[in-house]
């Protein structure tokens, strides 16, 4: 638009690059540079070199512990909720009058899920003589000690996460419905199953939707902060204890912000790393058409 | 966003059927039947919590650990009256307002800075809008745990702490990655001509933003202030790390303080004051998706 378009482009992207510079690129520097100080609010920070790292991967008991929980964590979860979100989708995928409505009823737990009432209200129907436990008893099961006993903490959490696949499930339904009828009319004239079209037709072609669900769910899955704070904040026995509470506790409750800053991009350099290998991996398994519309 | 399905059942044709056609038929319905019980089963399941939730909240203090059923047997509002009371000077309409102080400056100024911003990279060129677009992208990858203890510093240096500048002034320079792109793909979905016609017709830039493209954009400029709303009521990080005194708690701490305070006996008063901090995200996703998915359709827009 115009010759002055390039002056114009600029200014009205600037207040972007003023808000990245100053919110994002600044603080994410300055925290890499933090990672290597002692730095308690009260003085100047002082450079300590890679004490700080070093102090994380040798003597840090917690560190470990809190590292090991959050894998532990992020792997059950992303891949069980992405295989709930796809499984409903696909049953959903059909001609059914009601799909809107299903559709909105499923996304309701997405809408609420990480607010703090909803972490609440985990509490409590997972509490000893909660509602899970009397749905147990009724149908004459054992109750289970959801929250107490340091096996379960960490699956209950998985759970509440696993009950948010709504959004995941509203993005795979829509690739779901954009794969072209024509393949199954065709696939099932050769006589594949249902079963057989899923695996060979409809998974491929959703390969991208499956890749973009598994970053994005990977990565909030790294930053649980809510959940754990407010259900169990962090136990039994630091079984719950993901590092962002980690850092959150150094970091607000300790005022050790060099050490937090540490921990934090240690957490961020895996998550780069896992993203790095998704996407080098993707070439391999990511299926993108030529032309979307043939 | 995808194009909409079409959910009018098959237009049938009149003539005679074949054995074999009626048979495929026959089977449809009855995996439509099948597909409708599991669902409704499941959805059920789903949300029982939620359901069982608002009838807990009008239960007594013994009946909520003592029964799953929804419906009360004595009901009582003495929760919502004494959990509204507080254990503090202040009632939980005091947090609502400051809930408000939160979300609107927030939600006005992402909408308005990002449709500026995504008009930007979606109707000119400049030099580094490549790398720039590069850099939107990735930052919907970073993880907000990296920067945020010297974004804290930084407020800390402006004397912001315990004010809600903290939680919505980043948001004023269209730093949510993700609605901007979102707008990018909604505006590079929208035919130019008007916009070509409005500037031959003497409009600037601007005008022709605010004048022809925004009115087009409402839908998605609707379902970016719906999201920003929704992450902001549930926003439990942002306070608990910037806001100390408890005059400027908005819902989220208030409910965590009342967890805190009360929860060794009054349960209901936790529960039902739980329903009411939901509440608002829960009207505002009824009401707007209507809206949403009637503005795609009669806007057309479709990509």
């Amino acid at each position: 638009m115009g010759g002055d378009s390039k002056f114009l482009g600029i200014a009205y992207v600037s207040p972007y690059i003023i808000g990245l510079c100053l919110f994002t690129a600044f603080p994410f520097l300055a925290s890499l540079y933090l990672s290597f100080t002692d730095y308690d609010l009260l003085s100047t920070p002082e450079w300590v070199g890679l004490d700080n790292y070093e102090r994380l991967f040798t003597r840090d008991r917690t560190f470990s512990k809190s590292l090991n929980v959050t894998l532990l964590y992020v792997f059950m979860t992303v891949p069980l909720k992405l295989a709930f979100a796809l499984l409903v989708a696909v049953v959903l995928n059909y001609k059914l009058k009601a799909i809107g409505f299903f559709r909105t009823a499923y996304y309701v737990p997405s809408v609420l899920g990480g607010s703090i009432a909803i972490a609440v209200l985990w509490r409590y129907i997972f509490a000893e003589a909660g509602l899970v436990n009397m749905g147990l008893t009724a149908i004459g099961m054992e109750p289970v000690n959801w929250f107490g006993d340091p096996q379960n903490a960490l699956f209950t959490l998985t759970l509440l996460r696993c009950w948010q696949f709504g959004s995941a499930m509203v993005i795979f339904l829509a690739a779901l419905q954009s794969v072209d009828k024509s393949l199954y009319e065709a696939s099932s004239i050769d006589g594949a199953g249902k079963w057989q079209q899923f695996r060979y037709i409809t998974v491929p072609l959703i390969t991208p939707v499956i890749f973009f669900n598994l970053i994005m769910q990977t990565v909030q899955a790294f930053q649980e902060f809510n959940g754990p704070y407010i259900i169990t904040n962090g136990g039994p026995l630091k079984s719950t204890y993901l590092l962002p509470l980690y850092i959150y506790d150094k970091a607000f409750k300790s005022f050790d912000m060099g050490y937090a800053s540490a921990i934090a991009w240690v957490l961020f350099v895996i998550i780069m790393v896992l993203t790095l290998i998704a996407f080098w991996s993707s070439k391999k398994w990511v299926y993108y058409a030529g032309d979307k519309r043939s | 966003m995808t194009t909409i399905p079409d959910l009018k059942p098959m237009p049938q044709s009149e003539r005679t059927r074949s054995p074999q056609e009626l048979k495929i038929q026959r089977e449809q319905r009855r995996g439509a039947i099948i597909r409708y019980v599991v669902l409704t089963a499941f959805g059920l399941l789903m949300l029982y919590p939620l359901i069982w939730l608002v009838g807990a909240s009008f239960k007594t203090n013994e009946e909520i650990f003592s029964s799953a059923a929804f419906w009360p047997k004595d009901p009582t509002i003495q929760g919502y009256i004494d959990g509204w009371q507080t254990s503090t000077p202040y009632t939980f309409a005091r947090f609502f307002m400051n809930s408000l102080y939160i979300v609107i400056p927030k939600m006005l100024g992402t909408a308005f800075s990002s449709v500026i911003v995504a008009y930007g990279f979606a109707r000119f060129d400049f030099p580094g809008k490549k790398i720039l677009f590069g850099i939107l992208i990735a930052t919907l990858l970073l993880p907000d745990v990296v920067t945020r203890i010297p974004q804290y510093l930084l407020f800390r240096e402006l004397g912001w702490l315990d004010t809600y500048l903290p939680l919505f002034v980043p948001q004023w320079f269209a730093l949510e990655a993700f609605f901007v792109f979102m707008l990018i793909q909604f505006m590079r979905s929208i035919p130019r001509d008007m916009e070509e016609a409005a500037r031959v017709d003497g409009a600037n830039t601007f005008q022709v933003l605010w004048y022809v493209v925004v009115p087009m954009l409402m839908p998605a400029i609707i379902s970016v202030c719906l999201f920003q709303f929704m992450w902001t009521m549930n926003d439990f990080l942002g306070p608990l790390i910037y806001i100390s005194s408890v005059e400027n708690y908005p819902v989220s701490l208030a409910l965590k303080l009342s967890i805190d305070t009360t929860e060794a006996f009054n349960w209901n008063q936790i529960l039902a004051m739980t329903v009411l901090a939901l509440a608002p995200s829960l009207i505002v996703f009824f009401i707007a998706q209507k809206y949403f998915i009637e503005g795609i359709s009669t806007g057309g827009v479709k990509g």
